[in-house]
């Protein structure tokens, strides 16, 4: 015989306020959990955006990241010449050779210091980049003194807005576009003509080779030639988006983990006080549980009921706790990612995956909390348990 | 005659319950002379718990006065009330309400801990207290530790070790099994004839009522 | 407070739920502990900087050189006592998961940090050794490195196979300082950039400035910047505090979400305090009732369960408190790299002490209302 759930529902709402300090001590743990892996998610899929699969790059073998690395413009053109590079539609080979570079701009809210990249590339690489939309102004003159932002740089950072001047590499430098890049990691970067930019901070190399491959399956045939010529030597090629996951992961574990950590320890505190909470429920409830055993329900039943009762609580905790931290959806976050010593900005990205791990979450305090005390319930003694007061 | 020591005077006491008004006591007098035992009696609901807890202090009327050795409870604020019970009331419960955690000593001792006595004193009073109900050999004894009638006997030791001007009992031996009543009874009793206590007792069991001096009858908040 | 005896007893009446939320309290003022600890440590690289140090560097972006040639002209500024200067190397060690800084420095950078100590002798061979390199002692704990052993790093900056012979080991004459680095000679360097790469040779990373007076700080740093303003490296100059502080704000995102966090703790401690305290005095009703009855004041009664809230409190801060610098430990081990050094400030343990001494009584809020609010003859009536 089940005990009904209506006994289980009208008992919580008989201690209203106790249920209401356990479901929100519940909610407050879900809601540092969900976030962190939104935060975790937000960052992945800013940097797996960043990359079109047809897209490869060639860098240097030990560089870490775009700014580190340096290639000769010989090795660039013995590239580009490849028979595996695509072709644009002017007949010219799809690569960009680009100049990286790492500046200081101040942020407008703080007005500290933030690192932000300097891309230089050529009309060739913004085209590869589909990403890039221009939404304002217009596209920089090659040529000339003038850069265009992405709407991330805009919005943060002081002097970045369309028509502003900043100073770098000796000259001063006019922004003239503003482009929308979606979630990618270029809406946090400044983009230039390649060869101002290499004039401007005096570089003889290049930092990076992006090209378009004619098939994306023919990657691992262009990464065998890189590394047997030895003209390329130094020098290796990786998948655009393979590039940007592993500039992520750094900073990601780093989330993930301490996130995690927190968590694990908030996660200990609310089960502690579900547990407070259900031995009370026990302790005050004694005379009807002996009540529900003689009139014959089963031990299991009263175990099962208790078990409910706790999971109700944190199931409410957790759905409450996810849903405002749904909210954070409209919140953005900017950084400085490790990797490439630069400021990227990404956002909290809750995915159905998260959802479900965030329940199963709360549905796990909530039976681990519930379980002893349950137990408890369940082995009462009926004739004692009557007699209570 | 000397002035009664309880004097209830045109007594009503209104309950409200969400918007309804009941009426438990209505324009109520008493005396009671200062000795007397007397036992309040009456069916459920006819106002003698009412009646006792006025009297008591732990409610207040919603008019009359009621004038205990000479100072008019009514018109007294809460925290002086809680000072005047402390000193001249000795409340004895159905269901005993000694203190889980503290020792028959602790619970004797507790209302003396509102008096500047020192701790020597306090301990003559305690000891003498439960001397005289017969528990000096519990002392040390938790509640759960003693049977029902062993706790009663300690709760009166507590609502005599101020050496109150009145003691008030409601129900004390509804709790207790036949013999355990009659040796509470008895204790009463004693209190009454040998101590000179004035005991107002609120009661069902016809028993303890034979043992008072004086009966009186309540009846839809009407004394008879 | 004769009624103490009573407040203790009645703490421990249920001892399982006692225990229980004193270890709820712990755990949150543990977590509160860490994170503040946390919080600590990125902040104190600006601790370790000398008033006494500027730091000049490329305006535009630090990753920028800028000439060595401006050395002459710094050092006449008025107020300027020595120059020093660095470029950070990077490269690789065995992979990219064998981190450590690795700078190419001038002879006279050990001048301009005192608080690096290294023996004389040692640093006589390493002067005499162009390929010569002084390690921290960490490096020599982790890696096991001896005087006279061969370290082969991979440059990415500056590419190409480079070798150095560790001729010293350097200790920190405060526990909190760095010891992680590795500092070489900056000639040796400079010779293959004349050979390989002419147009970057002659340029340092940045220059540490030693002035007399760090009250003239900012004068002198507004003058080294003048000197080179409308060239084409115009510097920047700041004191090594606000330097460091500049990189400590690039993280300030995920710091101000750590301290969000710390704060969300102080609710979680506050609700599982609550509450216990909430179902503590709606079972103890009657006997406040009793209490009342004996003429025991509301002002008694919330003496007694504010106690009791409090002592809970402080019992599981306390332990939390403890438990603190285990978890510290052992994150630090865990993040070596990031964190070298757990710095476990004092005021982490005063706000934590604070925190459950202001939960404790807030805590206590709830029960004291119901209980003001009490009729006796109500009070009396209730059953458990």
């Amino acid at each position: 015989m089940k005990i009904p759930f209506i006994y289980t529902f009208r008992s919580l709402w008989t201690r209203k306020l106790t249920a209401l300090m356990t479901i929100s001590g519940v909610g407050l743990v879900v809601f540092v959990f969900a976030a962190v892996l939104m935060l975790a998610q937000g960052l992945k899929d800013t940097l797996v955006a960043t990359g079109s699969p047809d897209n490869a790059i060639l860098l240097r073998s030990s560089a870490e990241s775009e700014t580190l690395s340096s290639i000769s413009r010989d090795a660039a053109s013995l590239l580009e010449t490849m028979p595996e590079v695509a072709t644009g539609q002017d007949g010219k080979p799809l690569a960009s050779k680009e100049c990286v570079i790492i500046v200081n701009m101040n942020k407008k809210s703080t007005h500290s210091m933030g690192n932000v990249t300097v891309r230089g590339l050529s009309l060739a690489g913004l085209a590869m980049r589909p990403q890039i939309h221009l939404k304002e102004g217009r596209m920089y003159n090659p040529g000339s003194s003038e850069l265009i932002v992405g709407n991330e740089i805009a919005d943060r950072f002081e002097g970045a807005q369309l028509g502003g001047q900043v100073k770098f590499g000796g000259r001063m430098w006019t922004i003239v576009g503003i482009f929308d890049a979606g979630k990618t990691g270029f809406a946090s970067e400044v983009m230039g003509d390649v060869d101002q930019v290499m004039q401007a901070f005096n570089r003889p190399v290049y930092s990076a080779m992006l090209f378009r491959m004619k098939s994306p399956s023919d990657f691992d045939g262009i990464k065998a030639k890189v590394g047997a010529d030895p003209r390329l030597m130094d020098l290796t090629v990786k998948r655009e988006q393979d590039f940007y996951e592993e500039q992520s992961k750094q900073l990601a574990m780093f989330i993930q983990i301490l996130g995690m950590v927190i968590t694990i320890i908030f996660s200990f505190g609310a089960m502690i006080g579900a547990m407070i909470t259900m031995y009370a429920a026990v302790a005050n409830r004694t005379v009807e549980i002996g009540t529900l055993r003689a009139l014959g329900f089963k031990r299991y039943s009263v175990l099962a009921a208790f078990l409910i009762e706790s999971l109700l609580i944190s199931i409410i905790g957790g759905g409450a706790g996810l849903l405002i931290a749904s909210l954070l959806e409209f919140a953005s976050f900017s950084t400085l990612n490790w990797s490439s010593f630069t400021e990227i900005a990404f956002g909290f990205s809750l995915t159905p995956g998260i959802v479900l791990t965030t329940l199963i979450f709360s549905v796990v305090m909530g039976l681990v909390g519930g379980f002893l005390p349950s137990v408890r319930a369940s082995r009462l003694d009926i004739i004692s348990a009557l007699r209570a007061s | 005659m000397a002035e009664p020591i309880v004097r209830v005077q045109n007594v009503s006491k209104v309950y409200r319950r969400d918007s309804l008004q009941i009426p438990v006591l209505q324009n109520l007098s008493l005396d009671v002379p200062e000795g007397e035992f007397l036992a309040l009696m009456g069916p459920s609901g006819s106002g003698k718990t009412t009646l006792l807890n006025l009297i008591a202090g732990i409610d207040k009327p919603t008019q009359g006065s009621i004038t205990i050795g000479g100072t008019d409870i009514a018109t007294l604020s809460e925290s002086a009330l809680a000072g005047w019970r402390a000193q001249h009331v000795g409340f004895v419960f159905q269901f005993y309400n000694l203190l889980p955690v503290l020792t028959a000593f602790e619970n004797v001792e507790l209302p003396l801990l509102l008096t500047p006595l020192s701790k020597k004193e306090r301990r003559e009073h305690v000891e003498t207290a439960l001397g005289v109900v017969g528990l000096s050999d519990r002392m040390k004894h938790y509640p759960k530790q003693l049977s029902g009638g062993q706790e009663q006997r300690v709760a009166i030791a507590r609502a005599i070790v101020t050496d109150p001007t009145l003691i008030v009992a409601d129900e004390p031996t509804g709790d207790l099994d036949r013999k355990s009543a009659e040796e509470v009874l008895a204790l009463m009793e004693q209190l009454n004839s040998e101590f000179k206590k004035t005991i107002i007792m609120v009661t069902h069991d016809p028993q303890a009522a034979a043992k008072a001096h004086k009966e009186r009858h309540l009846d839809k908040g009407e004394l008879k | 407070m004769k009624i103490i005896k009573l407040m203790f007893r009645n703490i421990f009446r249920h001892k399982l739920r006692a225990i229980l939320t004193m270890l709820g309290v712990a755990v949150a003022v543990m977590a509160f502990g860490l994170l503040r600890t946390i919080i600590a440590t990125w902040n104190s690289g600006s601790s370790n900087a000398a008033p006494d140090r500027l730091v000049t560097r490329d305006k535009a972006s630090f990753v920028l050189s800028i000439p060595l040639a401006d050395m002459q002209q710094i050092e006449h500024v008025p107020g300027v006592k020595e120059v020093s200067y660095m470029n950070w190397f990077g490269g690789v060690y065995i992979d990219q998961q064998h981190f450590f800084p690795r700078m190419a420095c001038s002879t006279n950078i050990w001048d301009a940090y005192p608080e690096y100590v290294v023996p004389p002798d040692q640093l006589k061979a390493y002067n005499d050794d162009r390929h010569g390199c002084i390690i921290g002692r960490k490096l020599v704990e982790k890696y096991g490195f001896k005087i006279g052993d061969i370290i082969q790093l991979a440059g990415d900056i500056y590419p190409g196979q480079w070798q150095f012979v560790v001729r010293g080991i350097y200790t920190g004459n405060k526990p909190t300082i760095d010891e992680t680095a590795m500092y070489f000679h900056w000639e040796y360097l400079n010779e293959y950039l004349e050979k390989n790469n002419p147009s970057h040779a002659n340029n340092v990373g940045w220059y540490v400035v030693k002035i007399a007076n760090p009250s003239n700080a900012a004068q002198v740093s507004a003058e080294v910047d003048g000197l080179f303003e409308n060239s084409s490296a115009e510097t920047k100059t700041e004191t090594e505090k606000a330097f460091q502080a500049e990189f400590v704000a690039m993280y300030g995102a995920i710091i101000t979400g750590l301290q969000i966090v710390s704060y969300v703790i102080i609710g979680i401690i506050f609700l599982v305090l609550a509450n216990t305290m909430v179902m503590t005095a709606r079972e103890r009703i009657r006997e406040y009732a009793v209490l009342k009855t004996l003429g025991f004041t509301t002002a008694h009664l919330a003496t007694l369960i504010a106690g009791e809230s409090l002592s809970i409190a402080l019992l599981g801060g306390a332990i939390g408190i403890i438990l603190t610098f285990p978890i510290c430990a052992g994150f630090g081990k865990a993040f070596a790299d990031f964190f070298p050094l757990m710095v476990m400030e004092p005021m982490t343990f005063i706000l934590a002490g604070g925190l459950a001494v202001l939960v404790g009584i807030l805590a206590a809020i709830f029960p004291i209302e119901r209980v003001m609010n009490m009729k006796i003859i109500d009070g009396l009536r209730q059953v458990g």
